[in-house]
Protein backbone atom coordinates (compact mmCIF):
# COMPACT_ATOMS: atom_id res chain seq x y z
CA UNK A 1 0.00 0.00 0.00
CA UNK A 2 1.52 3.39 -0.93
CA UNK A 3 1.64 5.80 2.02
CA UNK A 4 -1.27 8.21 2.05
CA UNK A 5 -0.40 11.86 2.04
CA UNK A 6 -1.74 14.35 4.54
CA UNK A 7 -5.07 15.87 3.43
CA UNK A 8 -3.94 19.27 4.68
CA UNK A 9 -0.32 19.76 3.57
CA UNK A 10 -0.22 17.14 0.82
CA UNK A 11 3.42 16.55 1.65
CA UNK A 12 3.96 14.40 4.69
CA UNK A 13 2.65 10.90 5.29
CA UNK A 14 -0.70 10.72 7.10
CA UNK A 15 -0.48 9.16 10.54
CA UNK A 16 -3.95 9.74 11.95
CA UNK A 17 -7.56 9.61 10.89
CA UNK A 18 -9.48 12.38 12.61
CA UNK A 19 -12.65 11.03 14.23
CA UNK A 20 -14.45 14.35 13.82
CA UNK A 21 -13.93 14.74 10.10
CA UNK A 22 -12.50 11.47 8.79
CA UNK A 23 -9.56 13.45 7.39
CA UNK A 24 -6.21 11.71 7.19
CA UNK A 25 -3.45 13.99 8.37
CA UNK A 26 0.25 14.05 9.22
CA UNK A 27 1.80 14.58 12.63
CA UNK A 28 2.69 18.26 12.27
CA UNK A 29 -0.69 19.18 10.79
CA UNK A 30 -2.38 17.21 13.56
CA UNK A 31 -0.58 19.21 16.26
CA UNK A 32 -1.47 22.40 14.45
CA UNK A 33 -5.19 21.70 13.94
CA UNK A 34 -5.65 20.28 17.43
CA UNK A 35 -4.10 23.35 19.05
CA UNK A 36 -5.86 25.77 16.69
CA UNK A 37 -9.26 24.25 17.39
CA UNK A 38 -8.73 24.68 21.12
CA UNK A 39 -7.61 28.26 20.48
CA UNK A 40 -10.79 28.85 18.47
CA UNK A 41 -12.91 27.37 21.25
CA UNK A 42 -11.24 29.74 23.72
CA UNK A 43 -11.57 32.86 21.60
CA UNK A 44 -15.12 32.21 20.38
CA UNK A 45 -16.33 31.75 23.95
CA UNK A 46 -14.21 34.72 25.12
CA UNK A 47 -13.05 32.67 28.08
CA UNK A 48 -10.18 34.85 29.27
CA UNK A 49 -8.98 38.41 29.55
CA UNK A 50 -5.34 39.49 29.46
CA UNK A 51 -3.91 39.40 32.97
CA UNK A 52 -6.26 36.63 34.15
CA UNK A 53 -4.87 34.22 36.68
CA UNK A 54 -5.90 30.74 35.56
CA UNK A 55 -5.57 27.47 37.48
CA UNK A 56 -5.39 24.25 35.52
CA UNK A 57 -7.10 21.45 37.45
CA UNK A 58 -4.36 18.84 37.19
CA UNK A 59 -4.78 15.19 38.09
CA UNK A 60 -1.72 13.82 36.32
CA UNK A 61 -4.03 12.01 33.88
CA UNK A 62 -4.02 12.36 30.11
CA UNK A 63 -6.60 15.13 29.75
CA UNK A 64 -5.18 17.57 32.27
CA UNK A 65 -1.60 16.84 31.21
CA UNK A 66 -2.43 17.66 27.59
CA UNK A 67 -4.46 20.67 28.74
CA UNK A 68 -1.49 22.08 30.68
CA UNK A 69 0.74 21.59 27.64
CA UNK A 70 -1.73 23.18 25.21
CA UNK A 71 -2.60 26.09 27.53
CA UNK A 72 1.08 26.90 27.88
CA UNK A 73 1.63 26.62 24.13
CA UNK A 74 -1.35 28.83 23.23
CA UNK A 75 -0.63 31.37 25.95
CA UNK A 76 2.82 31.87 24.42
CA UNK A 77 1.83 31.60 20.75
CA UNK A 78 -1.12 34.00 20.89
CA UNK A 79 0.05 36.13 23.81
CA UNK A 80 -3.05 35.61 25.93
CA UNK A 81 -1.22 37.24 28.83
CA UNK A 82 -2.44 34.62 31.30
CA UNK A 83 -0.72 33.64 34.49
CA UNK A 84 -1.03 29.86 34.65
CA UNK A 85 -1.01 27.65 37.74
CA UNK A 86 -1.39 23.93 38.35
CA UNK A 87 -3.93 23.01 41.01
CA UNK A 88 -4.18 19.44 42.24
CA UNK A 89 -6.47 17.86 44.74
CA UNK A 90 -5.11 15.03 46.85
CA UNK A 91 -8.09 12.87 47.72
CA UNK A 92 -5.95 10.62 49.89
CA UNK A 93 -6.16 7.38 47.90
CA UNK A 94 -3.07 5.28 48.51
CA UNK A 95 -1.68 3.64 45.39
CA UNK A 96 -3.67 5.92 43.11
CA UNK A 97 -3.50 9.60 43.85
CA UNK A 98 -0.13 9.51 45.53
CA UNK A 99 1.35 8.10 42.30
CA UNK A 100 -0.49 10.48 40.00
CA UNK A 101 0.62 13.47 42.10
CA UNK A 102 4.21 12.50 41.33
CA UNK A 103 3.30 13.00 37.67
CA UNK A 104 1.88 16.44 38.44
CA UNK A 105 5.08 17.36 40.25
CA UNK A 106 7.06 16.42 37.16
CA UNK A 107 4.64 18.49 35.04
CA UNK A 108 5.36 21.44 37.34
CA UNK A 109 9.04 21.19 36.36
CA UNK A 110 8.39 20.45 32.69
CA UNK A 111 5.93 23.31 32.21
CA UNK A 112 7.49 25.67 34.72
CA UNK A 113 4.21 26.56 36.43
CA UNK A 114 3.57 27.04 40.15
CA UNK A 115 1.77 24.06 41.70
CA UNK A 116 -0.68 24.03 44.58
CA UNK A 117 -1.80 20.74 46.12
CA UNK A 118 -4.77 20.78 48.49
CA UNK A 119 -5.70 17.59 50.31
CA UNK A 120 -9.05 16.34 51.56
CA UNK A 121 -7.28 15.56 54.80
CA UNK A 122 -6.19 19.18 55.22
CA UNK A 123 -9.60 20.60 54.31
CA UNK A 124 -12.05 18.04 55.69
CA UNK A 125 -9.95 15.97 58.10
CA UNK A 126 -10.79 12.85 56.09
CA UNK A 127 -8.92 11.04 53.33
CA UNK A 128 -10.87 8.96 50.81
CA UNK A 129 -9.12 5.91 52.29
CA UNK A 130 -10.62 6.78 55.69
CA UNK A 131 -14.05 7.53 54.17
CA UNK A 132 -14.14 4.21 52.32
CA UNK A 133 -13.07 2.34 55.45
CA UNK A 134 -16.11 3.84 57.19
CA UNK A 135 -18.77 3.75 54.47
CA UNK A 136 -17.56 1.05 52.08
CA UNK A 137 -17.21 1.38 48.33
CA UNK A 138 -20.84 2.06 47.60
CA UNK A 139 -21.59 5.80 47.25
CA UNK A 140 -18.00 6.77 47.87
CA UNK A 141 -17.94 8.57 44.49
CA UNK A 142 -20.62 10.93 45.85
CA UNK A 143 -18.30 12.03 48.66
CA UNK A 144 -15.35 12.31 46.36
CA UNK A 145 -17.25 14.37 43.77
CA UNK A 146 -18.75 16.83 46.25
CA UNK A 147 -15.49 17.20 48.15
CA UNK A 148 -13.43 17.68 45.00
CA UNK A 149 -15.64 20.44 43.64
CA UNK A 150 -15.38 22.48 46.78
CA UNK A 151 -11.68 21.69 47.24
CA UNK A 152 -10.92 22.96 43.73
CA UNK A 153 -12.71 26.25 44.43
CA UNK A 154 -10.93 26.66 47.75
CA UNK A 155 -7.57 25.81 46.25
CA UNK A 156 -8.25 28.32 43.48
CA UNK A 157 -9.24 30.99 46.00
CA UNK A 158 -6.00 30.50 47.87
CA UNK A 159 -4.12 31.03 44.61
CA UNK A 160 -6.23 34.15 43.97
CA UNK A 161 -7.15 32.93 40.52
CA UNK A 162 -10.09 34.15 38.42
CA UNK A 163 -10.64 30.97 36.55
CA UNK A 164 -10.23 27.20 36.75
CA UNK A 165 -9.88 25.22 33.53
CA UNK A 166 -10.46 21.47 33.54
CA UNK A 167 -9.58 18.76 31.05
CA UNK A 168 -13.16 17.61 30.40
CA UNK A 169 -13.26 16.52 26.77
CA UNK A 170 -15.98 16.02 24.17
CA UNK A 171 -16.43 12.37 25.15
CA UNK A 172 -16.93 13.36 28.81
CA UNK A 173 -19.54 15.95 27.89
CA UNK A 174 -21.44 13.64 25.55
CA UNK A 175 -21.41 11.04 28.32
CA UNK A 176 -22.85 13.55 30.78
CA UNK A 177 -25.59 14.54 28.32
CA UNK A 178 -26.58 10.86 28.04
CA UNK A 179 -26.48 10.38 31.80
CA UNK A 180 -28.65 13.41 32.47
CA UNK A 181 -31.19 12.11 29.96
CA UNK A 182 -31.11 8.65 31.48
CA UNK A 183 -31.57 10.09 34.98
CA UNK A 184 -34.25 12.57 33.90
CA UNK A 185 -32.12 15.37 35.29
CA UNK A 186 -33.37 17.98 32.86
CA UNK A 187 -32.13 20.99 34.82
CA UNK A 188 -28.58 19.65 34.65
CA UNK A 189 -29.06 18.69 31.02
CA UNK A 190 -29.53 22.38 30.28
CA UNK A 191 -26.27 23.29 31.98
CA UNK A 192 -23.93 20.40 31.28
CA UNK A 193 -22.94 21.52 27.80
CA UNK A 194 -22.01 25.06 28.84
CA UNK A 195 -18.37 25.74 28.19
CA UNK A 196 -18.11 28.12 31.14
CA UNK A 197 -20.05 28.10 34.38
CA UNK A 198 -19.95 30.50 37.26
CA UNK A 199 -21.70 30.25 40.58
CA UNK A 200 -22.99 33.29 42.45
CA UNK A 201 -19.62 34.29 43.85
CA UNK A 202 -17.32 31.48 42.93
CA UNK A 203 -14.55 31.33 40.47
CA UNK A 204 -15.30 30.69 36.78
CA UNK A 205 -14.83 27.18 35.51
CA UNK A 206 -14.41 26.22 31.94
CA UNK A 207 -13.63 23.41 29.58
CA UNK A 208 -11.36 24.38 26.69
CA UNK A 209 -11.42 20.73 25.47
CA UNK A 210 -15.21 20.76 25.14
CA UNK A 211 -14.95 19.87 21.45
CA UNK A 212 -11.75 17.81 21.62
CA UNK A 213 -12.13 14.09 21.09
CA UNK A 214 -10.56 11.77 23.60
CA UNK A 215 -8.89 9.87 20.78
CA UNK A 216 -7.10 13.02 19.65
CA UNK A 217 -6.10 13.97 23.19
CA UNK A 218 -4.53 10.55 23.69
CA UNK A 219 -2.85 10.67 20.27
CA UNK A 220 -1.54 14.15 21.02
CA UNK A 221 -0.05 12.91 24.30
CA UNK A 222 1.43 9.90 22.51
CA UNK A 223 3.06 11.79 19.66
CA UNK A 224 4.28 14.61 21.93
CA UNK A 225 5.54 11.96 24.38
CA UNK A 226 3.84 13.70 27.28
CA UNK A 227 4.26 12.25 30.70
CA UNK A 228 0.92 11.17 32.14
CA UNK A 229 -0.48 8.69 34.61
CA UNK A 230 -3.19 6.20 33.83
CA UNK A 231 -4.67 3.88 36.36
CA UNK A 232 -8.27 3.45 37.27
CA UNK A 233 -9.28 4.72 40.69
CA UNK A 234 -9.03 1.78 43.07
CA UNK A 235 -12.44 2.50 44.57
CA UNK A 236 -15.26 1.28 42.41
CA UNK A 237 -15.90 3.74 39.61
CA UNK A 238 -19.31 5.27 39.05
CA UNK A 239 -21.17 2.31 37.56
CA UNK A 240 -23.86 4.33 35.84
CA UNK A 241 -21.29 6.51 34.12
CA UNK A 242 -19.48 3.34 33.12
CA UNK A 243 -22.54 2.13 31.20
CA UNK A 244 -22.92 5.49 29.46
CA UNK A 245 -19.25 5.38 28.56
CA UNK A 246 -19.34 1.91 27.02
CA UNK A 247 -22.50 2.79 25.13
CA UNK A 248 -20.91 5.97 23.78
CA UNK A 249 -17.74 4.15 22.70
CA UNK A 250 -19.88 1.61 20.83
CA UNK A 251 -21.74 4.43 19.09
CA UNK A 252 -18.45 6.12 18.21
CA UNK A 253 -17.09 2.91 16.71
CA UNK A 254 -20.11 2.77 14.39
CA UNK A 255 -20.22 6.50 13.66
CA UNK A 256 -17.40 8.73 14.91
CA UNK A 257 -19.42 11.93 14.68
CA UNK A 258 -21.81 10.57 17.36
CA UNK A 259 -19.92 12.38 20.12
CA UNK A 260 -20.11 15.83 18.60
CA UNK A 261 -23.72 15.13 17.53
CA UNK A 262 -24.77 14.32 21.10
CA UNK A 263 -23.12 17.51 22.40
CA UNK A 264 -24.97 19.44 19.70
CA UNK A 265 -28.25 17.86 20.79
CA UNK A 266 -27.50 18.77 24.40
CA UNK A 267 -26.74 22.36 23.43
CA UNK A 268 -29.92 22.85 21.48
CA UNK A 269 -32.39 21.39 23.97
CA UNK A 270 -34.71 24.10 25.21
CA UNK A 271 -35.31 23.61 28.90
CA UNK A 272 -38.74 24.95 29.92
CA UNK A 273 -38.79 27.86 32.31
CA UNK A 274 -40.88 25.83 34.79
CA UNK A 275 -38.15 23.22 34.92
CA UNK A 276 -35.49 25.84 35.45
CA UNK A 277 -37.64 27.40 38.19
CA UNK A 278 -37.61 24.18 40.22
CA UNK A 279 -33.93 24.74 40.87
CA UNK A 280 -33.46 26.17 44.31
CA UNK A 281 -32.00 29.62 44.53
CA UNK A 282 -28.37 29.78 45.54
CA UNK A 283 -27.46 30.86 49.03
CA UNK A 284 -24.42 30.67 51.25
CA UNK A 285 -23.83 27.73 53.54
CA UNK A 286 -24.40 28.94 57.09
CA UNK A 287 -21.58 26.76 58.38
CA UNK A 288 -18.76 27.16 55.88
CA UNK A 289 -19.76 30.06 53.63
CA UNK A 290 -19.59 28.07 50.40
CA UNK A 291 -22.34 28.45 47.82
CA UNK A 292 -25.25 26.13 48.49
CA UNK A 293 -28.84 25.49 47.53
CA UNK A 294 -29.74 24.64 51.14
CA UNK A 295 -28.89 26.07 54.55
CA UNK A 296 -26.02 23.64 54.71
CA UNK A 297 -23.94 22.87 51.66
CA UNK A 298 -23.56 19.32 50.47
CA UNK A 299 -19.97 19.03 51.70
CA UNK A 300 -20.90 20.17 55.22
CA UNK A 301 -23.80 17.72 55.31
CA UNK A 302 -21.57 14.87 54.15
CA UNK A 303 -18.87 15.82 56.65
CA UNK A 304 -21.38 16.00 59.49
CA UNK A 305 -22.65 12.55 58.56
CA UNK A 306 -19.12 11.17 58.59
CA UNK A 307 -18.23 12.82 61.90
CA UNK A 308 -21.41 11.55 63.55
CA UNK A 309 -21.00 8.08 62.11
CA UNK A 310 -24.09 8.41 59.90
CA UNK A 311 -22.44 8.80 56.56
CA UNK A 312 -25.51 8.03 54.46
CA UNK A 313 -27.05 11.31 55.70
CA UNK A 314 -26.47 13.38 52.61
CA UNK A 315 -26.92 10.53 50.18
CA UNK A 316 -30.54 9.75 50.92
CA UNK A 317 -33.32 12.00 52.12
CA UNK A 318 -34.46 9.47 54.72
CA UNK A 319 -31.06 9.22 56.33
CA UNK A 320 -30.86 13.02 56.40
CA UNK A 321 -34.14 13.15 58.35
CA UNK A 322 -32.79 10.55 60.73
CA UNK A 323 -29.69 12.66 61.28
CA UNK A 324 -31.84 15.72 62.00
CA UNK A 325 -33.99 13.69 64.38
CA UNK A 326 -30.87 12.80 66.36
CA UNK A 327 -30.63 16.43 67.32
CA UNK A 328 -28.49 19.39 66.25
CA UNK A 329 -24.85 19.01 65.32
CA UNK A 330 -22.65 18.87 68.41
CA UNK A 331 -20.72 22.02 69.28
CA UNK A 332 -17.32 20.43 68.84
CA UNK A 333 -18.11 18.98 65.40
CA UNK A 334 -15.26 19.24 62.93
CA UNK A 335 -16.25 21.69 60.20
CA UNK A 336 -14.76 23.02 57.01
CA UNK A 337 -12.84 26.30 57.41
CA UNK A 338 -14.98 29.30 56.46
CA UNK A 339 -14.79 30.09 52.77
CA UNK A 340 -13.41 33.45 51.84
CA UNK A 341 -13.83 34.40 48.26
CA UNK A 342 -10.77 36.11 46.96
CA UNK A 343 -11.48 39.37 45.17
CA UNK A 344 -8.59 39.74 42.82
CA UNK A 345 -7.93 43.15 41.33
CA UNK A 346 -9.78 43.53 38.07
CA UNK A 347 -7.50 44.06 35.14
CA UNK A 348 -7.33 47.43 33.52
CA UNK A 349 -7.87 46.39 29.92
CA UNK A 350 -10.84 44.17 30.66
CA UNK A 351 -11.19 43.05 27.07
CA UNK A 352 -11.64 39.38 26.33
CA UNK A 353 -8.97 37.50 24.45
CA UNK B 1 10.49 -19.36 4.81
CA UNK B 2 10.34 -18.99 8.52
CA UNK B 3 7.13 -19.92 10.28
CA UNK B 4 7.23 -17.00 12.67
CA UNK B 5 6.90 -13.25 12.46
CA UNK B 6 8.52 -11.21 15.20
CA UNK B 7 6.92 -7.94 16.33
CA UNK B 8 7.27 -5.49 19.19
CA UNK B 9 4.09 -4.90 21.17
CA UNK B 10 3.51 -2.06 23.61
CA UNK B 11 0.64 -1.46 26.00
CA UNK B 12 -0.13 1.83 27.70
CA UNK B 13 -2.89 4.02 29.08
CA UNK B 14 -3.58 1.39 31.75
CA UNK B 15 -3.72 -1.64 29.41
CA UNK B 16 -0.30 -2.77 30.65
CA UNK B 17 -2.05 -3.75 33.90
CA UNK B 18 -3.72 -6.61 32.04
CA UNK B 19 -0.35 -7.79 30.74
CA UNK B 20 1.61 -8.36 33.93
CA UNK B 21 2.18 -4.62 34.30
CA UNK B 22 4.79 -4.80 31.55
CA UNK B 23 4.56 -2.19 28.82
CA UNK B 24 6.83 -3.57 26.16
CA UNK B 25 6.95 -7.12 24.82
CA UNK B 26 8.71 -8.79 21.91
CA UNK B 27 6.64 -11.63 20.56
CA UNK B 28 6.88 -14.15 17.75
CA UNK B 29 3.64 -15.35 16.28
CA UNK B 30 2.97 -17.91 13.51
CA UNK B 31 3.41 -16.11 10.20
CA UNK B 32 0.44 -17.91 8.70
CA UNK B 33 -2.86 -18.87 10.16
CA UNK B 34 -5.16 -21.65 9.17
CA UNK B 35 -7.76 -20.31 6.76
CA UNK B 36 -10.63 -21.90 8.59
CA UNK B 37 -11.25 -21.04 12.19
CA UNK B 38 -11.41 -24.66 13.28
CA UNK B 39 -8.86 -27.38 12.84
CA UNK B 40 -9.68 -29.85 10.14
CA UNK B 41 -8.29 -33.28 9.35
CA UNK B 42 -6.35 -31.83 6.40
CA UNK B 43 -4.30 -29.70 8.77
CA UNK B 44 -2.44 -32.76 9.93
CA UNK B 45 -1.11 -33.42 6.46
CA UNK B 46 0.25 -30.01 5.55
CA UNK B 47 3.52 -28.45 6.72
CA UNK B 48 3.09 -25.94 9.51
CA UNK B 49 4.56 -22.96 7.66
CA UNK B 50 3.42 -21.39 4.44
CA UNK B 51 -0.10 -22.68 4.74
CA UNK B 52 -3.24 -20.62 5.11
CA UNK B 53 -3.39 -16.84 5.00
CA UNK B 54 -0.64 -14.53 6.32
CA UNK B 55 -1.07 -13.45 9.93
CA UNK B 56 -2.78 -10.08 10.27
CA UNK B 57 -3.38 -7.67 13.13
CA UNK B 58 -6.76 -9.23 13.96
CA UNK B 59 -4.93 -12.51 14.44
CA UNK B 60 -2.27 -10.87 16.61
CA UNK B 61 -4.96 -9.45 18.90
CA UNK B 62 -6.43 -12.90 19.50
CA UNK B 63 -2.95 -14.37 19.88
CA UNK B 64 -2.13 -11.77 22.54
CA UNK B 65 -5.36 -12.57 24.33
CA UNK B 66 -4.56 -16.29 24.34
CA UNK B 67 -0.85 -16.11 25.08
CA UNK B 68 0.08 -12.88 26.86
CA UNK B 69 -2.98 -11.51 28.61
CA UNK B 70 -3.04 -12.19 32.33
CA UNK B 71 -6.44 -10.99 33.46
CA UNK B 72 -9.81 -9.48 32.58
CA UNK B 73 -9.93 -10.45 28.93
CA UNK B 74 -13.15 -8.44 28.43
CA UNK B 75 -11.20 -5.21 28.97
CA UNK B 76 -9.04 -5.97 25.92
CA UNK B 77 -11.11 -7.92 23.42
CA UNK B 78 -14.74 -7.57 22.44
CA UNK B 79 -16.44 -9.21 19.46
CA UNK B 80 -13.17 -10.54 18.09
CA UNK B 81 -11.31 -7.23 18.05
CA UNK B 82 -10.02 -4.68 20.55
CA UNK B 83 -12.65 -3.16 22.75
CA UNK B 84 -13.93 0.24 21.57
CA UNK B 85 -11.86 2.97 23.22
CA UNK B 86 -8.53 1.22 22.67
CA UNK B 87 -6.32 2.97 20.13
CA UNK B 88 -3.98 0.93 17.96
CA UNK B 89 -0.90 2.22 16.16
CA UNK B 90 1.12 0.34 13.57
CA UNK B 91 4.65 1.72 13.26
CA UNK B 92 3.39 5.00 14.76
CA UNK B 93 0.42 5.26 12.40
CA UNK B 94 -3.23 5.06 13.40
CA UNK B 95 -4.36 1.54 12.43
CA UNK B 96 -7.46 3.05 10.83
CA UNK B 97 -5.13 4.11 8.01
CA UNK B 98 -3.61 0.64 7.73
CA UNK B 99 -6.72 -1.43 7.23
CA UNK B 100 -7.22 -2.10 10.95
CA UNK B 101 -7.44 -5.85 11.62
CA UNK B 102 -6.62 -6.70 7.99
CA UNK B 103 -3.12 -5.23 8.23
CA UNK B 104 -0.60 -7.99 7.47
CA UNK B 105 2.12 -8.31 10.06
CA UNK B 106 5.75 -7.89 9.00
CA UNK B 107 8.93 -8.73 10.84
CA UNK B 108 10.00 -5.85 13.06
CA UNK B 109 6.61 -4.13 13.18
CA UNK B 110 5.94 -1.97 16.19
CA UNK B 111 2.37 -2.32 17.42
CA UNK B 112 1.06 -0.02 20.18
CA UNK B 113 -2.19 -0.43 22.10
CA UNK B 114 -3.36 2.55 24.19
CA UNK B 115 -6.44 2.54 26.35
CA UNK B 116 -8.36 5.81 26.41
CA UNK B 117 -10.74 4.48 29.01
CA UNK B 118 -8.82 5.41 32.10
CA UNK B 119 -9.39 8.55 34.11
CA UNK B 120 -8.29 11.92 32.83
Amino acid sequence: MPPRLCALCNEARAILKRPKTGQQICKECFFWVFETEVHNTITEAELFKPGDRVAIGASGGKDSTVLAHVMKTLNERYQYGLELFLLSIDEGITGYRDDSLETVKRNQQQYDMPLKILSYNELYGWTMDAIVSQIGKKNNCTFCGVFRRQALDRGAASLHVDHIVTGHNADDIAETVLMNIMRGDIARLGRCTLICTQGEDTIKRSKPFKYAYEKEIVMYAYFKKLDYFSTECIYSPDAYRGHARVFLKDLEAARPSAIIDIIHSGETFEVKEEVKATQKTQQTCKRCGYMSSNELCKACTLLEGLERGMAAAAVTERARKKLDAEGPAPENLRTIPFYQQAHPPTNAAGLPI
Amino acid sequence: MSGLVSVKVEFSGGLELLFDNQRSHRVSVPSHVSTSGKKTLNNNEGTDAGEGRPADLAHLILWLRDNLLKEREELFVENGTVRPGILVLVNDTDWELEGEGDYQLRDGDDIVFISTLHGG
